[in-house]
């Protein structure tokens, strides 16, 4: 029964580490799949998840946090997509320097702001964060150990971002798939000149999707700073970004199997924390940052076609140049 | 839209990124005036803590020396067609191997410990380079991504040796014992004090010159080598380059391998030159900084060398403004290195068309062919 609660307790952790890396990766999809190299996942999780802890700190409000936050993911977005998509600029390039950019302009205004050495105000009062919800009889079902207690550690316990997260999934599926806005978005990443000639703004269709992209990365910051913790710290996304990328071509620029990659790396990080130090039967005590780098190293190797393939948009990183 | 832009190549060089450069600090200073500090007082106290004695100068020059390694690094891979995001992870890897030289031969006098870890690092560099650059030639995985999860593969394992097997027995932070004093690369004061140059003692050390030979050997290997035009043929346009006899896929190679060991020689610097032991994430992300040294710098070795100081002054001055103005932090210089990097590399067309039409309209150019630079992946 002890190794059952540490189970669910565990896999209690792999849906909360998941949710950030999850909204990233839907962010990304719907960038890459639009053409767009997804490459500033990092720096708008990070700008959202400092004004979000910034606003909910000045303002008491967490969902004027949550505002904020996505409104800070659009702007960078835009940003982005002026510099990639406008003037044709290297995505690659675009994407690091708002990485770099926003890494040192959230502890700056952190300290000019809050001066508390570059981070905001921690979040203790009420309605300043997203707090977990119990769902109803949780705690009766609790005592249950099977099925109640995956009800109550699993299902209930978590705060709305994560269910949010959750309903994501189909809802970007069915976007993506079922939506003529979906069909155009895909045709844009393949073949984006079939689309200009079918009459369609090919500018239009990747600005839509890199401001949807900044819509769930703000999401996925404001849950860092909000939700999963109480407040912004420098570099508190810790490549959450780039791990979020990896999923998604793990994933194959899929809604399902990129939920499973989130959830497949979340539960390898999920169980680095858990494993630190523990001193296993047969193997020892195993190494945290092997753990930790296993995600790296599985989409390498998918990368390189070990692990089935990974086949990217056809028109990725290319930017689209009108004809005259 | 506009169309694909040429200009004379002084303002290809020299006017473009100046301009570029100057809305970054323009930016930059509406930054700071938003944090509620005078820019002008900014860039004042920047310069002098930059440039304004010779201790400044030498701390300048001493972060110039990792940015020259890893702009050298980025530039090499860029004129092979190839965008090496990985330069942070090869110049961490890279500088293990230098320790490692350090640390085992210590006993060694300099002159034989000297070579051996200037290979060592260029070594394990580029065989950290190497990989990605296999599954790019032969597996078409694409190298930006293969890069970054290198740079990620490289934090873990050296976080795991240094925790686990170099950390100096007996000690909590993670970092290795102290090298020999034999193995300390000689500083720059010491050297110029020989010839009777009188400087104050600074970081800034050998491996300054070492940086320098290695700008002047990849300008050579580039520009004036069978190979170096054959990677940069392949760079450009790899099915014309298939047709004059050149295997991209044995220049991606190549370069990636140059390009790995010079991002690797960081370590001479950093390690031999100032830290004297392996110690946790001491690469400090010159490796990204040196896409925007090579940005900057136009991929050219002159280039690089001016930018690097750039940003060498940016982080010293940067520094210097931390002390002085208690609402600015060190922050604000990565926050700078950001900005540069948008205007220098992403969005360098925004002025391009603008200042192309100007050229255009007041003079007829002769057509000077200089590519449209959207990057490797464009």
């Amino acid at each position: 029964m002890e190794t059952y609660t540490l189970i669910v307790l565990l896999l209690a952790a792999t849906i909360r580490v998941a949710t950030p890396l999850l909204l990233a990766a839907l962010a990304g999809m719907f960038s890459e799949r639009s053409g767009v190299i997804a490459l500033g996942l990092e720096g708008m999780m990070l700008g959202a998840a400092f004004t979000s802890a910034s606003v909910a700190a000045v303002s008491g409000s967490a969902w004027l946090g949550l505002g904020a936050g996505v409104a800070t993911g659009m702007a960078l977005a835009l940003l982005l997509a002026f510099a990639c998509v406008t003037h044709r600029g290297n995505q690659v390039v675009a994407g690091m320097a708002l990485n770099i950019m926003v890494a040192g302009l959230g502890p700056a205004l952190a300290l000019a702001w809050f001066d508390l050495g570059g981070q905001t105000p921690q979040l203790e009062g009420p309605g300043q964060r997203f707090l977990a919800l119990t769902w109803p009889w949780a705690a009766a079902a609790d005592k249950v150990p099977f099925p109640g207690r995956l009800y109550s550690q699993l299902l209930s316990g978590h705060n709305l971002i994560v269910y949010l997260a959750a309903v994501l999934v189909p809802l970007s599926a069915w976007l993506l798939y079922r939506t003529r806005f979906g069909l155009r978005l895909r045709a844009v990443g393949e073949n984006p000149s079939a689309v200009d000639t079918a009459g369609i703004s090919v500018t239009r269709l990747r600005y839509q999707a890199v401001l949807i992209s900044g819509v769930l990365c703000g999401v996925a910051g404001t849950y860092l700073s909000t939700a999963a913790s109480a407040g912004f710290v420098r570099d508190m996304t810790a490549g959450k970004g780039y791990l979020a990328l990896a999923a998604l071509i793990f994933g194959k620029w899929k809604p399902y199997p990129t939920l499973g990659a989130c959830l497949l790396f979340a539960f390898t990080d999920a169980l680095a924390t858990r494993l630190q130090g523990v001193d296993l039967p047969l193997v020892g005590v195993i190494p945290v940052q092997f753990i930790l780098a296993l995600p790296y190293v599985l989409t390498v190797l998918l990368l390189a076609g070990f692990v089935g393939t990974a086949v990217p948009p056809a028109a990725i990183g290319v930017p689209y140049a009108k004809e005259k | 839209m506009s169309p694909p832009a040429k200009l004379p190549r002084w303002a290809e060089l020299g006017l473009l990124p100046a301009i570029n450069l100057i809305a970054a600090l323009l930016l930059s200073g509406a930054i700071i005036r938003l944090i509620g500090e005078s820019p002008w007082a900014a860039l004042k106290l920047m310069a002098d803590g930059a440039f304004g004695s010779q201790e400044s100068i030498g701390y300048t020059f001493y972060y110039a020396t990792n940015f020259i390694f890893t702009g050298l690094a980025v530039a090499v891979a860029y004129h092979a067609g190839l965008f090496n995001i990985g330069a942070e992870g090869q110049a961490y890897i890279g500088g293990l191997g230098t320790g490692l030289v350090c640390l085992w031969l210590g006993a060694w006098p300099f002159w034989a410990v000297l070579p051996l870890a200037i290979l060592a690092g260029a070594l394990f560099g580029a065989a950290w380079a190497f990989i990605p650059a296999w599954l790019q030639a032969r597996r078409g995985s694409h190298i930006v991504i293969t890069t970054i999860m290198f740079n990620f593969i490289a934090s873990a394992l050296m976080t795991w040796l240094l925790v686990n097997v170099l950390i100096r027995p007996g000690q909590q932070s993670p970092e290795t014992r102290e090298f020999a004093p034999n193995a300390f690369m000689p500083g720059l004061h010491t050297l110029l004090g020989k010839i009777g140059i009188p400087f104050t003692s600074t970081p800034l050390n050998l491996a300054f010159l070492l940086a320098l030979a290695a700008a002047a050997l990849v300008w050579v290997l580039l520009w004036r080598t069978r190979w170096g035009y054959a990677l940069r043929v392949a760079g450009r346009n790899p099915a014309a380059a298939v047709y004059a006899g050149i295997r991209p896929p044995r220049v991606t190679l190549g370069a990636m391998l140059l390009s790995g060991a010079l991002a690797g020689s960081l370590g001479l610097n950093e390690l031999m030159g100032s830290q004297h032991r392996i110690l946790l994430d001491f690469p400090g992300g010159a490796g990204f900084v040196g896409i925007a040294v090579a940005l900057m710098g136009r991929n050219q070795p002159v280039g690089i060398f001016l930018a690097a100081v750039l940003f060498g002054a940016l982080v010293q001055g940067g520094s210097q403004l931390s002390f002085d103005m208690p609402h600015v932090n060190r922050d604000m210089v990565v926050v700078i290195q950001g900005l540069v990097i948008l205007l220098c590399g992403a969005m360098e067309n925004v002025f391009r068309g603008p200042l192309s039409r100007l050229f255009a309209g007041k003079t007829r150019s002769p057509k000077s062919e200089i590519r449209n630079d959207g990057g490797p992946d464009a």
